[in-house]
């Protein structure tokens, strides 16, 4: 996309009077050679993807390391239960993230949004509101093309890829755009949208990506619960009006500046943080032997 | 990037670049390889080598090389599958000078004989670069049907190529040109807008000082 701001974005609104996604879908389709109809069908196959992935979750299967596997099952049974301090909804979109993150690890098909180890926040957030709300399945879609526009702004700012920027890049941004997707679909305004966005980004910043291993389990897995929460804790600050101090796109420059200050240890790398403790060290040599 | 390069690719996990990247890097080899893939040593290097195994980097070559894409749902079985389909594979660890962390080097042997040596990386995201074929540099992703002409360093071969292109209508989003000396061998990496017909490609070969032509078709039935 040619946009290199979402405040680029949120002006254009208001100018036009047009809703964020479709703002984000217009320059879509001038850029490529899809068709409108086209580019709303492509959007509609992914979510499809998103809940036939969270349908074939397998609480049976394990990672090729055995380091990740059925601890969505143990989520949804304490739901049940009526267990959890952070009651229904909350608790489902813990179950479904971690589910997400740990079909991804076991070589389910997911959809990457942005990456492979972020794929549990936004299906986390999205399904389980769409499951206990009355929406249109189009309004859904079109709160993906706003994820997507503020994944668009991201990618151009700062970085989505944890090798890159740490795992704020990911995680972080998959926040961010679960985030500004469900400011839509609670009739939030573009400002509110980039607002909940930067709220969720700021709270991330400086995340390390620093995988057991090296592989894409431990800490990803979890890391989507705390992506898709703290989503929905930012989306009821800025409905309730509260707004980023610092203006959302410095909050994404910010978090450019952390990745590029961030050691490559710290970088997917797996020779930092979590995987050089005496435990993640032990579990790195087992899987070599 | 656009909006499906963010949400997007469908794929099988865990990796986007060692698992998705790993697959294309599979997929656009036998593509380029245009026949069915007898045998492949593959020899992985830097992070692919180190953390290949835990993210079915492996799993993920030989589903690409049996044609499938990185959503195939039997990815994590295609060990089976090419002993079904009569592909036999072997891996090795190497040092490959100056790349990407994430690469591989792939010796392909075809049906036929056909002979393919193909260096490539995932650039993360799922995108891949192929960098180098038959030990000539190359530099191109994949995403749009590519030609690649390895023929004699002389001039006026590179006009024949474009103008058998612009004659068929063929528009050339892009072109690279690497030698390993002057007046030795060269090779001419052209992505197209559009798919180019096999008679064209022939047509190519039978050209005087042309050695090899591999294309790359996007079309499925290819
Ligand atoms: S720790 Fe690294 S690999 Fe894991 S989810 Fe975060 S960025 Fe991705």
């Amino acid at each position: 996309m040619s946009f290199k701001a979402l405040e680029e974005i949120v002006n254009i609104t208001k100018k036009t009077d047009r809703p964020f996604w479709e703002v984000v879908l217009a320059e879509e389709l001038s850029e490529s050679q899809q068709t409108r109809a086209e580019a709303l069908a492509k959007m509609e196959n992914l979510y499809q993807a998103m809940k036939e992935a969270d349908q074939n979750y397998d609480s049976l299967l394990k990672s090729p390391s055995r380091l990740v596997g059925g601890d969505g099952e143990k989520i949804a049974r304490a739901i049940e239960n009526g267990t959890m301090i952070c009651g229904d909804f909350i608790g489902r979109v813990i179950a479904k993230a971690i589910k997400m993150g740990e079909s991804n690890a076991c070589m389910k098909r997911i959809v990457a949004a942005p990456t492979a180890g972020s794929c549990g926040v936004i299906p986390a957030v999205l399904l389980t509101y769409a499951e206990q709300n009355e929406i249109d399945e189009m309004r859904i879609i079109e709160a993906l093309f706003v994820a997507a526009g503020i994944g668009e702004i991201i990618a151009h700012r700062a970085f989505i890829a944890g090798a890159t920027g740490g795992c704020q890049a990911e995680i972080g941004s998959a926040s961010a755009m679960a985030a500004g997707a469900l400011a839509y679909l609670r009739d939030g305004d573009a400002d509110t949208i980039v607002h909940a966005a930067a709220l969720a980004l700021k709270s991330l910043l400086g995340l390390a990506c620093d995988p057991v291993a090296g592989l894409v389990e431990v800490p990803c897995v979890k890391r989507n619960v705390i992506g898709a929460v703290n989503a929905l804790t930012s989306v009821d600050m800025a409905l309730a009006g509260i707004r980023s101090q610092i203006p959302p796109d410095q909050v994404i420059d910010a978090m450019r500046l952390i990745g590029n200050a961030m050691p490559a240890a710290l970088k997917e790398t797996g020779e930092g943080g979590l995987a050089i403790t005496p435990t993640g060290l032990a579990i790195a040599k087992g899987l070599k032997e | 990037m656009n909006v499906f390069d963010i949400i997007g690719p469908i794929m099988v996990g865990p990796s986007s670049s060692h698992t998705a990247g790993a697959v294309k890097i599979g997929y656009l080899s036998n593509k380029l390889m245009g026949e069915k893939i007898r045998s492949a040593r593959i020899y992985l290097h830097g992070s692919f080598l180190t953390t290949g195994k835990g993210h079915g980097t492996d799993k993920a070559i030989i589903a690409g090389l049996l044609g499938m894409k990185p959503d195939d749902i039997r990815i994590p079985e295609s060990f089976e599958v090419a002993e079904k389909a009569g592909l036999a594979f072997a891996f090795e660890g190497i040092e490959l000078r100056d790349a990407h962390p994430n690469s591989v080097k792939l010796n392909l042997t075809g049906a036929s004989g056909r002979e393919l040596e193909i260096m490539a990386s995932s650039m993360g995201g799922g995108n891949i670069k192929i960098f180098q074929i038959d030990g000539l540099d190359a530099n191109f992703g994949g995403d749009l049907p590519t030609l690649i002409v390895h023929n004699q360093d002389r001039p006026g071969l590179v006009t024949e190529v474009t103008a058998m292109l612009s004659q068929k209508s063929i528009n050339i989003a892009t072109m690279q040109l690497y030698r390993s000396r002057r007046g030795g061998d060269a090779v001419m990496v052209l992505e197209c807008d559009q798919e180019i017909s096999k008679a064209s490609i022939s047509g190519l070969q039978s050209l005087d000082g042309i050695r090899k032509v591999t294309y790359l078709s996007l079309e499925e039935s290819a």
